[in-house]
C-alpha cells in the first residue's frame, strides 16, 4: 500500500500536466494571499445597459481566448513539423483586414456591406491560403518553419495595410462588436464562448479523426511514417492550414473588440505567447508527442500572469521583464531532465526516510 | 580482487520501474583477455555495460577496478573514463566533419591553447603504432566505417584505458574490415588491455574471444572458457532451453510447388527506381518464400523498396494476381496487400516516442482511413493479441517502443504488418542486430505464414538463414539481378559462385 503510494508520488513529476497546474495553483495562491478581491466577480451593466460580469477572472477568460485558440493550431504545427510558425500575429492582421474590407467596402456608408459570416468565411479562406503558403514552404521545400514563416512575419502587416489601402475602416454596426464583447443578455464575454467552441471542435477532431496519431507519427519519424503509407508533406501542410483557420477566428475576435484595426499593433507578438503556451504545456518544441489540453492550459496561465502583473500596476513597458522571469522558472521546471531529476530526488528522500524509520 | 583481474563486478543490481534489469550479476575481466558478453536481447548486456560506463547508476553491488582499493563508484561517463573504462559503441559517436586527430583529442585538452602540430604528430604516432591506415589530418567522414570504428578505439586506447568495451562494433563492417578490427583487438590484448566484446555473431565470438559470460533475464548464467563451450551449448544457455537444432526448421516447411494455371501473387516486369538499380523482372507465387541475396550494396534492398514504392519507381509494369496495378507510393502497395518491413529498424521502422500499441496499429489505421480512427479498446485488443502471439516482451501496450530491446521492437514492426493481413510480406533484414532466439522465432514465423498461403520475400545478410527459409533465391551483383537459384542449386557454394560471377554466363 505504502509502496504504491510512494511510486505514484514520484511519478507525479513525470506527468506533463503537473507543471502548468502547479503554476496555476501558485498564481492563484499568490493572488489569494495578496488580495482576495482578485477573485471577486461582480455583475454590472455596460454602457449599453446590458448585464455583464466583471472581475480579474473574467478578464483572464476573455483575453486568454485568442491565445488559447492559437495554441491549438500551434501545437499541431509544432508536433508535425518540429518547428513553429512566427507569422501568426501578422496573419491575424491580414485576416482582420480582409474582414474589414468586406464589411466596409470602399464607400463611406455606415451600414455593413456584407453579412459578418461572409466576411468571416472570406477571412478563413485567405488565412488558410496563407497557412498553406507557409505549409508548402515547410513541407515541400523543406525550409525550417521559423525561416519559412519569417517571410510572412516580415511582410504580413504590410499586406494587411495594403488590402485596405492603408485606411482604417470602422464598422459602426454594434452587432459586429458582439464577437469581441458581449451579446446582449449574456453576461459572459463572447470570446470565451468562441474559445470553448474551438476546444470542443478540436476535441472532436482528435477523437473522430486520426489527426493526433498522424501528426505525432510524422513529427517523431518522418521516414517511417512514409513507409506506413502516410504522406508527411500533406500532414504538415494540413497542420499549417488548421493554424490558418485558428488565425482567422482570432482575427474576428481582435477586430470585433475595437470595431477597427491598427495594422502595426493588432495581435503584436502573439506568436511568441502562443509558442510559449505550447512549451509551458510541457510539449517538446522539437515536435512529436503532444498534449493539446496542456497547451490550452498554458495559454490561460500566460494570460493569468499578465492580468496579475497588470493588477499590481506593473507598467506595460516593464511587463515583459517580469513575465520573462516567471517564464524562465516555468520552462526550467517543465524541462524533462529537471522533472526526471525532481522525481529521482523525491524518491531518494522517501527511501532515506523509510530507512531511518526502520532503523 | 582476483589476481590479474582488471575489472570485477560483484552482485550488481539495477531496477527499472517494473523490471529487474540486473539481479546480482558477477563479472570478471582479466588483463589481456577478450571476454564475450552474451545473451539474448533484454538479457541485461546493455544494462551491465551502461552501469560500467556510468550511463546508468547501479542500484546495488560493487565494481572493483585494478589499481583502486575498494569499490569505485561510476556516476558519469567521465568518471568511467577516469577509471580507465572506455567504450566504443555500435554507432560511431565521433564527429565526421572533424579530422581524425581532432576526433581523438576532442574534449581532452587542458587549456584554451592547442598545439595543433603536436596533436597531429601524437595522433599519427598512435595510429601507426596500432597499424590503423589513416592520417591524422584526414577528415573522419572520408574514412570507411571500419576505420572510423578503429579511430574510436584509438581514442579510447590513448586515454590509458584498462578496460575497453566494444558494443556490437562489427555489425556494419564487411568481412575484410572485421579482420582488420580483430587484428587491432589482438594487438591491444597483447598490450594487456582487457576487452569486453558484445556481438550477435557467434562466428566472431569463437574467432577472437577467450572467455564467455552468459546472461539471461538479468541473471548470470555462468562464465566459461571458450574451449569448454561448444556453439550449440552456448545458444542453449542463452535461450535457457535445449535448442531443437536450428537446421530442423526447414523440415517443417514443404518445398514450394506452383499450382498450375494460377497467376502470380505479384509480378513485375522491368521495374526500376531512382535508386540506381538496373530494371529487373520478379515474380512470387502464393505461399512461396523467396529472397534476394548478394553482397552489401548489391541492390537487394533497393529492389524490394521499388516493389513497395518506397523509392520513386521510374519504369516497369506491375501485376497483382494477374491484374495490372500502379504502385507509386507505399500506400498503393499497402492497398494491394503488400507489407514491407524496412532494413533499418531505427530510421525506417519504429516511431520511437509512440507506444507499442500505436506502433502496432498505425499501418492498419492508415489503411482504414483518416476519418475512421480505431477506438482505444480496439487498438488495445489488436496490440494485446499480437503481443501475445509474437511473445513481445514489454511492460505494457502503452510503453514507448524505443524503450524495448531491438528484437522486441522488430517483433512489433512484424506485428504491425501482420495486422494488415497482407497477401505479400517483404522482410528486409528482419534478423539484423537481434538475438538468436528472436531470429529463430522470425524464421519459423515466415515458414508458418507461407504454409498458410502468404507470399514472403526474405532478405538477410546471413546466407544460412536464407537457405533455411527460402525456396528460391534471386542473386544480385552491382545493382543487377545476375541469377536465380532454386531446388538443388540452393547451397552456399552455388550462391558464392553466382555472386562472384562464376555461376552464370551473361
Amino acid at each position: 500500500m505504502n509502496k504504491r503510494k510512494s511510486f505514484s508520488f514520484s511519478s507525479i513529476f513525470r506527468n506533463q500536466l503537473i507543471i502548468p497546474l502547479a503554476a496555476l495553483v501558485l498564481l492563484v495562491l499568490f493572488n489569494l494571499i495578496m488580495d482576495p478581491s482578485f477573485f471577486k466577480i461582480t455583475l454590472g451593466q455596460n454602457s449599453l445597459g446590458n448585464p455583464v460580469l466583471s472581475g480579474a477572472l473574467i478578464t483572464i477568460l476573455d483575453n486568454g481566448s485568442e491565445l488559447a485558440i492559437l495554441a491549438i493550431g500551434m501545437t499541431l504545427v509544432t508536433a508535425a513539423s518540429g518547428g513553429q510558425d512566427i507569422s501568426v500575429g501578422a496573419n491575424v492582421a491580414i485576416a482582420g483586414s480582409v474582414m474589414l474590407r468586406i464589411l466596409c467596402g470602399r464607400g463611406d456608408s455606415a451600414e455593413m456591406q456584407a453579412p459578418v459570416i461572409v466576411a468571416f468565411i472570406a477571412a478563413c479562406i485567405v488565412s488558410m491560403l496563407f497557412g498553406a503558403f507557409n505549409g508548402v514552404l515547410v513541407a515541400y521545400f523543406k525550409i525550417q518553419p521559423m525561416v519559412a514563416t519569417l517571410i510572412l512575419y516580415t511582410a504580413g502587416r504590410s499586406i494587411a495595410a495594403w488590402i485596405n489601402n492603408n485606411e482604417l475602416p470602422i464598422v459602426n454596426d454594434p452587432s459586429f462588436g458582439y464577437f469581441g464583447g458581449f451579446i446582449p443578455g449574456i453576461p459572459m464575454p463572447t470570446p470565451f464562448f468562441i474559445a470553448v467552441i474551438c476546444v470542443i471542435v478540436i476535441t472532436l477532431v482528435l477523437k473522430f479523426t486520426t489527426l493526433g496519431l498522424y501528426t505525432q507519427s510524422v513529427g517523431i519519424n518522418e521516414s517511417s511514417s512514409k513507409l506506413n503509407g502516410l504522406n508527411p508533406q500533406v500532414i504538415k501542410l494540413l497542420t499549417f492550414v488548421i493554424l490558418g483557420l485558428c488565425v482567422a477566428v482570432v482575427g474576428l475576435i481582435k477586430v470585433s473588440r475595437i470595431s477597427t484595426i491598427n495594422y502595426s499593433v493588432i495581435a503584436k507578438d502573439i506568436e511568441m505567447d502562443a509558442i510559449l503556451a505550447v512549451a509551458l504545456g510541457g510539449n517538446a518544441l522539437s515536435g512529436g508527442k503532444f498534449n493539446m489540453y496542456a497547451s490550452i492550459l498554458g495559454a490561460y496561465i500566460i494570460q493569468f500572469l499578465t492580468t496579475t502583473l497588470y493588477k499590481y500596476k506593473v507598467s506595460a513597458d516593464a511587463l515583459p521583464a517580469y513575465k520573462a522571469i516567471v517564464v524562465i522558472l516555468l520552462v526550467v521546471f517543465s524541462a524533462p531532465t529537471v522533472r526526471e531529476w525532481m522525481s529521482k530526488t523525491f524518491n531518494n528522500l522517501k527511501n532515506n526516510n523509510t530507512k531511518k524509520e526502520v532503523a | 580482487m582476483k589476481e590479474n583481474a582488471v575489472l570485477e563486478v560483484r552482485g550488481v543490481c539495477k531496477y527499472f520501474p517494473g523490471v529487474k534489469a540486473l539481479q546480482g550479476v558477477d563479472f570478471t575481466l582479466c588483463k589481456g583477455e577478450v571476454h564475450a558478453l552474451m545473451g539474448e536481447n533484454g538479457a541485461g548486456k546493455s544494462t551491465l555495460i551502461k552501469c560500467l560506463t556510468g550511463v546508468y547508476e547501479k542500484d546495488q553491488g560493487n565494481i572493483y577496478i585494478d589499481g583502486h582499493d575498494g569499490p569505485v563508484s561510476i556516476k558519469s561517463p567521465q568518471e568511467a573514463q577516469k577509471n580507465g573504462i572506455s567504450t566504443v559503441y555500435q554507432e560511431i559517436t565521433l564527429c565526421p566533419n572533424l579530422t581524425v586527430a581532432e576526433n581523438m583529442y576532442i574534449g581532452r585538452t587542458a587549456g584554451a591553447v592547442q598545439n595543433w602540430k603536436k596533436m597531429n604528430d601524437d595522433a599519427d604516432a598512435i595510429l601507426s603504432s596500432l597499424g590503423i591506415p589513416a592520417k591524422s589530418t584526414q577528415q573522419l567522414g572520408s574514412c570507411s566505417i571500419a576505420i572510423q570504428q578503429m579511430v574510436a578505439i584509438a581514442r579510447a586506447v590513448d586515454m590509458d584505458c584498462k578496460v575497453l568495451i566494444l558494443d556490437e562494433p562489427t555489425s556494419s563492417l564487411d568481412e575484410s574490415e572485421v579482420a582488420k578490427l580483430f587484428k587491432l583487438m589482438r594487438d591491444l590484448k597483447e598490450k594487456g588491455v582487457g576487452i569486453i566484446f558484445v556481438t550477435h555473431f557467434l562466428d566472431q565470438v569463437y574467432e577472437i574471444c577467450d572467455k564467455i559470460t552468459v546472461l539471461r533475464d538479468g541473471q548470470l548464467v555462468g562464465e566459461y572458457e571458450i574451449e569448454n563451450l561448444p556453439r550449440v551449448q552456448l545458444v542453449s544457455k542463452m535461450l535457457g532451453k535445449e535448442l531443437d537444432d536450428m537446421s530442423d526448421i526447414k523440415s517443417e516447411a514443404t518445398t514450394y510447388k506452383k499450382e498450375d494455371g494460377a497467376s502470380s501473387v505479384f509480378e513485375a516486369e522491368g521495374l526500376c527506381s531512382t535508386e540506381g538499380i538496373k530494371p529487373f523482372d520478379f515474380h512470387i507465387e502464393k505461399g512461396e518464400v523467396n529472397g534476394f541475396t548478394g553482397l552489401l550494396g548489391s541492390g537487394r534492398s533497393e529492389c524490394v523498396r521499388a516493389i513497395f514504392g518506397a523509392d520513386r519507381v521510374t519504369q516497369g509494369k506491375v501485376k497483382m494476381d494477374g491484374k495490372e496495378v500502379k504502385i507509386q507510393k507505399p500506400i498503393d502497395a499497402m492497398k494491394n496487400g503488400i507489407a514491407y518491413l524496412p532494413e533499418d529498424r531505427k530510421i525506417d521502422g519504429i516511431i520511437g516516442d509512440l507506444s507499442v500499441r500505436d506502433n502496432i496499429v498505425i499501418a492498419l489505421q492508415v489503411l482504414k482511413g483518416f476519418f475512421k480512427p480505431f477506438s482505444k479498446a480496439e487498438a488495445y485488443k489488436f496490440a494485446d493479441e499480437y503481443i501475445k502471439l509474437l511473445g513481445i516482451k514489454t511492460a505494457s501496450a502503452d510503453t514507448p517502443i524505443k524503450s524495448l530491446s531491438g528484437g522486441n521492437q522488430q517483433k512489433c514492426i512484424v506485428a504491425r504488418w501482420l495486422l494488415t493481413d497482407p497477401k505479400y510480406l517483404i522482410l528486409d533484414e528482419p534478423t539484423r542486430g537481434i538475438d538468436v532466439g528472436t531470429k529463430i522465432d522470425i524464421q519459423k514465423l515466415v515458414l508458418k505464414l507461407a504454409s498458410e498461403g502468404m507470399s514472403v520475400t526474405f532478405i538477410s545478410s546471413e546466407t544460412d538463414e536464407m537457405l533455411r527459409t527460402c525456396s528460391r533465391l534471386i542473386v544480385m551483383r552491382d545493382r543487377r539481378v545476375v541469377g536465380e537459384l532454386s531446388g538443388e542449386e540452393l547451397n552456399q557454394t552455388m550462391i558464392m559462385n553466382t555472386i562472384a560471377g562464376g555461376g552464370l554466363d551473361e
